[in-house]
């Protein structure tokens, strides 16, 4: 691919990290660096108080980084103003929780709407494009049921439909199938899969194994730091793992490379797909 | 917020209760100003009194600035049902007897009036018999009279078929009528009352101590009108001789009755609505509290901090114009009823109807101000844990 091609990367953490002000302080994510692409299907697993929502909430800009540059769709938004990064929230972004979050009085359609309302979507193409949405997670013929005639996993398509209406570049899950049985489970999944085949890019946060199976790359988290399972998975923080991609002709230095794959990136755009960089820092002893 | 309609009802109760308070207090104490200055009206505000205010020359000569077709120019005047001019005359003997002295007549001492035929129509004398002396003894200056209740009793009068005659001192006088009752001059049933001409042939103008006066009837309302003009109309060349009253304005009345109503009623209905204030604060906040799990959705759907203080604002802004229009209703409700039972006459400034949902809508909204600050407040992260 010609650098007049090149795309940003959907997410480019660098060196981000994320302390809570005490006191006493805690470093809930140790700086960590980390590049989603777009297209790609990502899971994140890690056992409660890793610092898994730490890092949802600097994905899905509801919290600012402490350090640490993030930039998402190529924009720095780690240090913009609330007003972008609610736009960008707005636009960019599609979430969906455990707890569905759909507001219990309104219809499914009129949930789905609602993620319009602050995308200044124009009032009369809404109820079109909700539609369509819900079509598209196969709930077409349930968009004027309230959440509380949905099953739980209709109500989580509900969720994802209303995260998937202004058409974001990335789709944040954030435990979906936490509160799901495993048949409505196996359906959600198999959803998200059809949205990946798509070319929706997907990060994923689950418990469940078998929904991180089904994700291209799973990056761990433990303590604040990450570390990604690959082909050869490395769980020791101290020591950055191997990217999975062979491709990656110039790897420099393995220790560096944590502050060095948008480097990569720019001199070699399209070698980088699932290209991981997993950082696990600095600061290990923090 | 109409998704808990029973919570947005009793939250809006507070409002109910202050607004519809606060236009029940205006209403009804509007009408009842009104109504206190109905009952002064009936009698007062239809009668102007015009006094001989020149009069002067004491006992010895008597001038009477009346002038002699004063009841057909005060007539003139719009607004007039009826005038008259009378005076008390007085006399030196004021004997009344229903047989010649000479006679040996018993002699009663009755007070003598002087009136024109316009002021016993203006007094709104009633007769028991007979008729009222009119315009034709009057021109003639005839000797007839007119003899109030209490006085035809003294004299043993009590049927006009023998067209009995009474004598005031020397002087025979037919009797062509007995009253009844008189509401405007009372003082008419003690007395025998003569033509206004026939006194002045006889006895001479009233003098300046005791002057003539002129009682109007008028159309109701038109009494402080009538009052400017009357001196005017019946002497063009000198009003300054004549004064007329009107009954005291109901205006000045009405306005301290509606003062002191108020003030204490208004503070009870400013006391209700910072109650209900509160109530549309405090349900604001603990929806705030309760919805934070929206909140954090809707800043994740990216919704800025404003957006959901607007939210909110609305929200309350909304409860109270709803409290303001249900109490606005109920106020107006309470208030026609009260009035029903008591008879009145309901009165009510429109403003005051109008204003009441502004008035709760401008209190939801600063009710909702803090809350909604609060919620604008809450980063979306902590929100969503819920």
């Amino acid at each position: 691919m010609t650098l007049a091609g090149y795309e940003p990367p959907v997410i480019r953490m660098s060196a981000v990290g994320y302390t809570y002000h005490g006191p006493p302080p805690v470093q809930a994510l140790k700086p960590t660096d980390l590049v989603i692409r777009r297209g790609e299907h990502v899971a994140i697993m890690g056992p409660s108080g890793s610092g898994k929502s730490t890092l949802l909430n600097l994905l899905g800009l509801l919290d600012r980084p402490t350090e640490g540059r993030l930039e998402i769709d190529g924009i720095d938004l780690g240090h913009a103003s609330e007003r972008d990064r609610a736009a960008v929230r707005a636009r960019h972004i599609g979430f969906v929780f455990q707890s569905f979050h759909l507001l219990p009085h309104r219809s499914a359609v009129e949930n789905v709407m609602l993620a319009q309302v602050y995308a200044d979507m124009p009032r009369r193409r809404r109820y079109a494009a909700a539609m369509s949405a819900l079509r598209e997670v196969g709930l077409g013929p349930r968009a004027h049921a309230l959440p509380t005639e949905l099953s739980g996993g209709e109500r989580q398509r509900v969720a994802i439909a209303r995260a998937l209406v202004n058409r974001p570049s990335l789709l944040l899950c954030d435990e979906p199938t936490g509160n799901l049985d495993s048949t409505a489970t196996k359906e959600l999944t198999d959803l998200l899969d059809a949205l990946h085949g798509q070319g929706a890019t997907l990060v994923v946060i689950t418990h469940n194994p078998v929904v991180a199976a089904r994700a291209q790359r799973q990056v761990r988290i433990r303590d604040g730091r990450l570390s990604e399972k690959g082909p050869e998975l490395t769980e020791q923080p101290e020591q950055p793992e191997q990217p999975e991609q062979p491709e990656q002709p110039e790897q420099p230095e393995q220790p560096d490379h944590v502050l060095a794959p948008e480097a990569r990136w720019l001199e070699e755009p399209g070698a980088a797909e699932g290209e991981r960089m997993e950082g696990s820092h600095a600061l290990p002893g923090a | 917020m109409l998704q808990r309609p029973g919570r947005s009802a009793l939250t809006v109760l507070g409002t109910i209760a202050g607004i519809g308070g606060f236009v029940a207090i205006v209403a009804l104490s509007q009408t009842a100003a009104g109504q206190i200055g109905k009952d002064f009206n009936v009698q007062d505000a239809t009668q102007v009194t015009v006094t001989d205010s020149g009069a002067r020359g004491g006992s010895a000569h008597p001038t009477m600035d009346f002038p002699v077709n004063a009841d057909a120019l005060a007539d003139r005047i719009h607004g007039v049902i009826a005038a008259g001019v009378w005076w008390q005359v007085q006399l030196a003997n004021q004997n009344v007897s229903a047989l010649p002295p000479s006679d040996g007549g018993t002699r009663v001492g009755l007070p003598i009036t002087a009136a024109s035929p316009g002021a016993l129509v203006a007094s709104g004398a009633q007769l028991a018999t007979g008729v009222l002396f009119n315009q034709f003894h009057e021109s003639a200056a005839q000797d007839v009279a007119v003899l109030g209740k209490s006085a035809a009793a003294q004299l043993g009068i009590s049927s006009l078929v023998n067209q009995p005659a009474i004598f005031i001192g020397e002087q025979p006088f037919t009797v062509v009528g007995i009253l009844a009752g008189d509401p405007r001059l009372p003082q008419l049933n003690l007395s025998v009352t003569v033509p206004e001409s026939t006194a002045l042939r006889l006895w001479g103008p009233p003098p300046s101590y005791f002057p003539a006066q002129m009682l109007i009837h008028t159309r109701l309302g038109a009494a402080q009108v009538v009052a400017e003009q009357a001196a005017v109309a019946l002497r063009p060349d000198n009003p300054r001789l004549l004064t007329a009253t009107a009954p005291a304005s109901q205006a000045g009345l009405k306005k301290s009755v509606t003062a002191s109503l108020n003030t204490v009623f208004l503070a009870l209905a400013a006391v209700a609505l910072l109650i209900g204030a509160v109530g549309i604060a405090n349900t604001t906040l603990v929806a705030v509290l309760e919805r934070s799990g929206e909140i954090g959705l809707r800043r994740a759907l990216g919704a800025r901090p404003r957006h959901i203080a607007l939210q909110f604002l609305a929200e309350s802004t909304a409860l109270g114009l709803f409290g303001g229009l249900v109490g606005a209703c109920l106020g107006v409700l309470i208030a026609i009823a009260v009035t029903i039972s008591e008879h009145w006459t309901a009165l009510l400034d429109d403003r005051v109807v109008f204003a009441a949902p502004v008035a709760g809508a401008v209190i939801g909204l600063l009710a909702g101000l803090y809350p909604s600050l609060r919620a604008s407040a809450i980063e979306p992260a902590d929100a969503l844990r819920r």
